[in-house]
């Protein structure tokens, strides 16, 4: 079944045109690849998804619905959570508490609840701290739980950021150079993580990332861009001896 | 994870404490003035203590929890002070009635302010840091100078006649209702949106939280205790005039809440209380108090510019199951330790 499918995106800043004529269908389960040198588009097509910016043109179909002109938290609360190429994370909250942040989108209760805290709040919020808990334990965060984020080495970071995301119980998870700033054993052991939460989470994934054994070894589909156009489209394999690709990465060839 | 099963008899021990002390506290503040064991300059301290405490937690909300660098506070106070004033002396029948129709005035003058809260609330929609700090500046001001051209509240002269209402258990009762909602507020999904917003805006709103919501919520409820402040000194001074709220009147605030502690009631109530008693203290130096103080507070800048709490708590200030879980984890450290 089709999860996603976006028609015709177009995005300008300007004069400059970010993204240009765009069109996906993702299927459900689906880990899709998004590759392309710096500048290419990747990154924005991610904001035109969540809607930190919105679309000049065409359509974003998520379950039907169309994205475009929806608020970044309304955008989540259906179902579509990301991470970042920069780690963004809650930097004076607890590694729990930015969990719990995350958790709290289908949290239950109102304010008036919290103010006079009623029974719906204490039960609401001990579920949502015990979900966030069993999520750290998943990601062997937990022993850091009352830890601030800001403290945490990088490669827990990057992963913090990546439980974050999930509790929010996203249908389509988008990953933002997960293994940037990564060394051979962290992306050796990103990638079992990944495949882990594939199997139990079962997220239909986009995923922009720089390292081409990464992408190689993970995605079934892979989508180039270059200048904010689509150059290639097709398994690693195609991919990686497609002409066009190799032009963009390496340049033309000239005769000697 | 230990169980909390272990920590419950302690636990429960303490849970019956802070209400009787509370109780406890609040008779005190009725009884010892009635009989005449709290002399009046004691009272008018322990007043000017509790407006303190009001004002700095309230504060605390936008600048510590949000992050952002608010220095119209005094104005939201103007707001409450003068809204509570005009509805008791104008609206409100004066006599045997008007005590108890005082928590009226009081939480009118708080909406009153609240509501203006709002309108900077949408203004910081778009902008944030500076900008906005400058925003509230300016919003400062322009209540500053509306009141003072507003003839029918006595304009620069002031508003005169106000009743003597405020007591000491109201200022107490008043201290622990603020305490007790922004606590609640903190320690809630609400409160910690407000602090995703604070850390990261972009990452919060892309992580579900609803930052517009989060930013009227933290600058209606910062500003209606703001208001209810006023209301209250309005109601102890008597007088009122738009230059007790100026722009050292929120320094005064900025000062309790980054000596106190950004992000921490318990550094607001502490900020709040040693910088009340200080300046009493130092009366006796004359204009001298007046370079000590800041002094102080570059002392506090350089070697604790996270002020005496910094984003940390008092564990009796915190709802009993984040309590629990302190607990949990801090005896996991222990048994690690033994181990």
């Amino acid at each position: 079944m089709c999860l996603l499918e976006i028609q015709g995106l177009t995005h300008r800043f300007g004069g400059l045109c970010a993204v240009s004529d765009f069109n996906i269908k993702v299927t459900e389960g689906e880990l899709l690849g998004v590759i392309g040198p710096n500048g290419a588009g990747k990154t924005t097509l991610f904001n035109l998804i969540t809607g930190v910016y919105r679309a000049s043109e065409g359509a974003v179909l998520f379950r039907g619905s169309d994205l475009v002109g929806r608020a970044p938290h309304e955008i989540v609360k259906l179902g579509v959570a990301r991470t970042f190429q920069n780690i963004r994370l809650f930097k004076e909250l607890s590694v729990l508490d930015n969990v719990r942040v995350a958790d709290g989108v289908h949290a239950g209760y109102g304010a008036m609840d919290a103010l006079l805290q009623l029974p719906r709040f204490r039960r609401e919020e001990s579920s949502g701290r015990e979900r966030s808990m069993q999520l750290l334990e998943r990601f062997q965060l937990d022993e850091y739980a009352n830890t601030q984020a800001r403290h945490l080495p990088y490669g827990l970071q990057r992963r913090l950021e990546l439980a974050r995301a999930l509790a929010t119980r996203p249908k389509l998870l988008l990953l933002d150079e997960p293994a940037a700033g990564l060394n051979v054993g962290e992306v050796d052991r990103l990638m079992d993580l990944l495949r882990e939460v594939r199997e139990e989470f079962r997220p239909t994934i986009i995923l922009i990332e720089h390292s081409m054994r990464f992408v190689m070894r993970m995605c079934e589909r892979l989508k180039v861009l270059d200048f904010g156009t689509t150059i290639a489209e097709g398994t690693p394999e195609a991919i990686r001896s497609d002409p066009k690709v190799l032009e963009a990465y390496l340049g033309e060839e000239t005769p000697r | 994870m230990s169980t909390p099963k272990l920590h419950a008899p302690s636990h429960r021990h303490r849970k019956g404490m802070l209400p009787a002390l509370l109780a406890g506290g609040l008779a005190a503040s009725y009884l010892l003035p009635y009989f005449g064991v709290l002399s009046p300059y004691v009272q008018l301290i322990l007043i000017s203590v509790g407006v303190n405490i009001i004002l700095t937690s309230s504060l605390n909300l936008v600048n510590g929890y949000m992050g952002e660098f608010s220095v119209g506070h005094a104005g939201f106070m103007a707001v409450g002070a003068y809204g509570a004033a005009v509805l008791s002396v104008n609206v409100l029948p004066y006599g045997a009635a008007a005590p108890w129709l005082f928590p009226l005035a009081i939480v009118a003058g708080g909406l009153a302010a609240a509501l203006l809260g709002c309108v900077v609330a949408l203004l910081s929609f778009k902008t944030r840091g500076d900008y906005l700090a400058i925003v509230t500046l300016a919003f400062l001001m322009i209540v500053k100078s509306t009141l003072e051209n507003l003839d029918v509240v006595g304009g620069a002269r002031g508003f005169l006649g106000i009743e003597k209402l405020t007591t000491l258990p109201w200022v107490v009762a008043w201290s622990v209702a603020t305490i007790w909602v922004i606590r609640n507020l903190v320690h809630s999904r609400y409160g910690r949106d407000i602090q995703a917003v604070r850390d990261d805006e972009i990452a919060a709103n892309q992580t579900g939280v609803d930052t517009r919501r989060a930013k009227v919520l933290a600058f209606s409820v910062s500003s209606f205790f703001a208001g209810v402040a006023g209301g209250l000194l309005a109601h102890h001074l008597q007088f009122i005039n738009p230059r007790m709220f100026d722009i050292a009147k929120s320094t005064d605030m900025l000062v309790m809440v980054y000596l106190g502690g950004i992000g921490s009631l318990g550094g607001s109530i502490l900020g709040a209380t040693i910088y009340t008693l200080l300046l009493e203290a130092l009366r006796p130096l004359g204009a001298f108090r007046m370079m000590l103080m800041p002094l102080m507070l570059v002392l506090l800048m350089l070697f604790r510019p996270r002020g005496i709490m910094g984003m940390r708590e008092f564990s009796w200030l915190l709802p009993a199951c984040d309590r629990d879980a302190r607990e949990a984890a801090a005896s996991d450290v222990d048994k690690d330790g033994k181990a």
